[in-house]
């Protein structure tokens, strides 16, 4: 049993991980246009070097 | 338009001034260098960047980006690019685009509600997730220490999740209490509450029922619910709030060295002079000073004859100047315009809204005191049963958790939000939350005339019974004006084929009509008194060929497209329809004969629309209202449910419950279908939920549900609820 000391704290920190990462999306707008981002995918503008 | 930063599209805006100052103040700030432009034609990745690489590429623009979900492109500019220059640079791309006003749309650039509700939802998925983790290895086993521990941890995850994502309830839930009221919430809150109690207590004592998990999941299958139903209405709010938005509030005020500068209509003054353009909408209740022209007051009559103007008359806020320019002294501004008191007067009259509970309100009404009443029994009965306060408080406490109304809470949002999903593909924006409900009790849809069954627009009547030179000639004078008569008709006569006669000297009369030389002759082209010819009682012009008596062209209205499908489509479905008009009698009984509608009324005034609709109503009825103008306002307000056209005006939207995007009719029956199927779903769900609880409660009374036995119970019931409001599409 001793190896619960171990996975529960592993499991509630991924778990906070996947948590944190929602957060973050979430407060940086990357909800507000849904369709407009998966479109631009599609567009060939900085495919050679990220945008700066 | 005048109203649109008065009016808002929720009434918990127009609660907030201090909010909704604060926003404006924003808005100021923000127009100096950011502009919104609606450019409704983006639709892929190769417009997206058209229109940035256009934007970007124009003087003055910092940065530009489209946002493909809203079709809308916001610009940064450093101060010194107006909005029409961006909008004539879109117009060379391909793109048409309008300027929508800042101050309208700044309330709702972020959604912060939703966002909330977005981020207690993500928060409490995270721990139901782990603490049922725990929650399972307890019960396929876990005993004596192990147990306890891991009650103990999932106690930790819970109490400060429920703190935090169970607010929305908890605050609902004491308002209610407060105002002496019962609804889904009060057993909601308590519920958790209790779940918490009797855990904590019986994780004190190591007992082996937690109920932790089933506070958890409840809490997020409800938040759940919750976020559907705003994320419906925050989907019409932002597109109802984009058509107000569409109108900015602009005019152009005279300065003392004749030139003109473009003002905010917020910031005119009684007495300011004020140029209104071919095709403007006046901002204030005036006198004309300057210039000759005709009005379209067909918003706010229903008149669909214009009407001539002159220097000396009197003009009213909301009335479209036809054919030329006019210079308006201001006599009353903002709120004191005839436009806004009759708006106010709306905003008093007694909504159909305001009567209707809804279907959730009525079901938690029955439901509330019931589950209380039964687990307080359940409580008593077990306390004098075995006399040990902590079973009998375990009991209670399951009793209020299977019966805790998981499936209620989510029976009505999911529903709406299919059903209003597919409305708004079919061009129709559900603005406020019972409306479905509404429509699908409506036996009685009263429409108006001028702009909802007919598009507004003329359409010359019987062209073939005049001889070509005859119609020649109409062409090419009617070629000489923009107003609305003269363009109906040379569309028409060059959709027949012709080309115009050969005149000279083509002047506009503004208010007149047109004149010009042919050969030796003076011809016109105009109202009936500049040509001394006999008035008829319908919309007509005159030509004057400067031989003979004046020729008489006659005009009937365009029907909207889709009126007469939605008028036969209605009829057959068993509805009456009645058509009450402010227009002339002629006119009114004209299409009513062309529609096959049997009931009508012309003449109507405001007062009398809103009248007749409430008499209907007395007598029983359930009445949708069908208006865009300002005199359908009031009736609109006062009807069981209502619809306007997106040209409507602004304040007639707002009174709607419904607003059609685009110009068809023939979405509004099959809107009664959806909606009465959707009513049919709820309450299908309903009775699901109650079935279960049927099941479910008997179990938790005895004493023989466990956690587990909740758990299943809880969420086969949400799963299965909410699979049958997908069935609607």
């Amino acid at each position: 049993m001793n190896i619960l000391v171990w996975l529960i704290p592993i499991s509630l920190l991924l778990g906070g991980v996947g948590l944190l990462g929602f957060l973050y999306t979430l407060r940086s707008n990357q909800y507000e246009d849904p369709e407009g981002d998966a479109r631009r995918i599609l567009s060939d503008e900085w495919d050679d070097h990220p945008k700066p | 338009m005048t109203e649109a930063a008065s009016f808002s599209a929720c009434p918990a805006c127009s609660a907030a001034p201090a909010a909704d100052a604060l926003a404006k103040g924003q808005a100021r700030a923000l127009r100096e260098t950011h502009i919104t432009l609606s450019v409704p034609a983006v639709h892929c990745a190769a417009c997206i960047s058209t229109v940035e690489h256009a934007l970007a590429a124009a003087p003055g623009v910092a940065a530009a980006r489209v946002n493909l979900t809203l079709k809308r492109a916001s610009v940064e500019t450093d101060g010194a690019v107006s909005a029409e220059d961006l909008v004539q640079v879109l117009a060379r791309a391909g793109y048409e685009a309008h300027e929508l006003d800042a101050g309208t749309l700044a309330a709702t650039q972020t959604d912060r509600a939703g966002r909330d509700l977005l981020m207690r939802l993500a928060v409490a998925g995270f721990a139901s997730m782990n603490v049922m983790l725990l929650s399972v290895s307890v019960w396929s086993g876990a005993e004596d220490a192990t147990r306890d521990m891991f009650h103990w941890i999932s106690a930790a995850i819970t109490l400060p999740t429920i703190a935090f994502s169970g607010q929305p309830f908890f605050r609902n839930a004491w308002t209610a209490l407060k105002a002496g009221r019962l609804n889904m919430d009060v057993p909601i809150s308590l519920a958790i509450a209790l779940a918490l109690v009797t855990s904590l207590w019986e994780t004190m004592l190591s007992g082996e029922h937690a109920y932790f998990d089933a506070a958890l999941t409840l809490t997020f299958f409800l938040l759940a619910g919750r976020y559907l139903d705003h994320r419906t209405r925050a989907v019409a709010r932002s597109a109802a709030e984009e058509l107000a938005a569409l109108e900015v509030p602009r005019a152009q005020r005279m300065l003392a060295d004749g030139t003109s500068e473009t003002v905010e209509v917020a910031a005119l003054r009684p007495g300011d002079l004020i140029r209104v353009r071919p095709g403007g909408r006046m901002p204030v209740d005036g006198e004309i000073t300057e210039g000759r022209s005709e009005l379209d007051r067909s918003l706010l009559t229903g008149e669909t004859v214009p009407v001539f103007a002159a220097p000396g008359q009197g003009v009213s806020a909301g009335e479209v100047n036809l054919t030329g320019p006019l210079t308006v002294r201001a006599t009353a501004v903002g709120r004191d315009t005839s436009l806004h008191r009759m708006a106010e007067l709306v905003a008093i009259a007694e909504s159909g809204r305001s009567r209707y509970t809804s279907l959730a309100d009525r079901a938690a009404k029955l439901y509330a005191p019931g589950v209380h009443i039964l687990s307080a029994l359940a409580f008593v009965g077990w306390w004098l049963y075995s006399g040990d306060l902590r079973t009998a408080l375990n009991i209670a406490a399951a009793v209020l958790i299977i019966t805790c109304p998981c499936a209620l809470g989510l029976a009505v949002p999911a529903v709406t939000t299919a059903a209003s999903g597919r409305l708004f593909k079919r061009g129709m924006l559900i603005k406020h939350e019972t409306a479905l409900e509404r429509l699908a009790e409506v036996d009685t849809v009263v429409f108006d005339k001028t702009g909802t069954l007919t598009a507004g627009t003329p359409a010359p009547l019987d062209l073939d019974r005049y001889d070509r030179p005859t119609l020649e000639l109409v062409l090419a004078l009617a070629e000489g004006s923009s107003h609305p008569l003269s363009l109906a008709l040379s569309k028409a006569i060059r959709a027949m084929g012709l080309a115009p006669a050969r005149i000279t000297d083509l002047t506009e009369r503004p208010g007149y009509g047109t004149e010009a030389r042919m050969g030796d002759r003076i011809v016109r082209l105009g109202r009936a008194s500049w040509l001394g010819a006999a008035e008829s009682d319908t919309t007509a012009t005159y030509l004057d060929a400067g031989q003979g008596a004046p020729v008489a062209f006659r005009f009937t209205d365009a029907l909207r497209p889709g009126a007469a499908e939605a008028v036969a489509a209605l009829q057959a479905a068993g509805k009456e329809v009645i058509l009450i008009s402010g227009d002339s009698t002629a006119a009114v009984e004209a299409l009513a004969t062309r529609l096959g509608i049997g009931k009508w009324m012309a003449g109507a005034l405001p007062g009398d629309k809103a009248a007749r609709v409430s008499a209907l109503q007395e007598k029983g009825a359930h009445v949708l209202m069908v208006g865009d103008g300002l005199n359908d306002t009031a009736a609109l307000t006062t009807a069981h449910v209502s619809i306007s056209p997106a040209s409507a005006l602004d304040a007639a939207r707002v009174a709607s419950d419904i607003v059609l995007l685009g110009g068809d009719l023939s979405p509004i029956p099959e809107a009664l279908v959806t909606a009465q199927k959707a009513t049919a779903r709820i309450r299908e769900n309903f009775r699901i939920a109650t079935l279960y609880n049927v099941i479910a409660v008997p179990l938790a009374v005895v004493g023989l549900a466990t956690p587990l036995v909740a758990a299943i119970a809880m969420s086969t019931s949400s799963i299965t609820v909410s699979l049958n409001a997908l069935r609607l599409r």
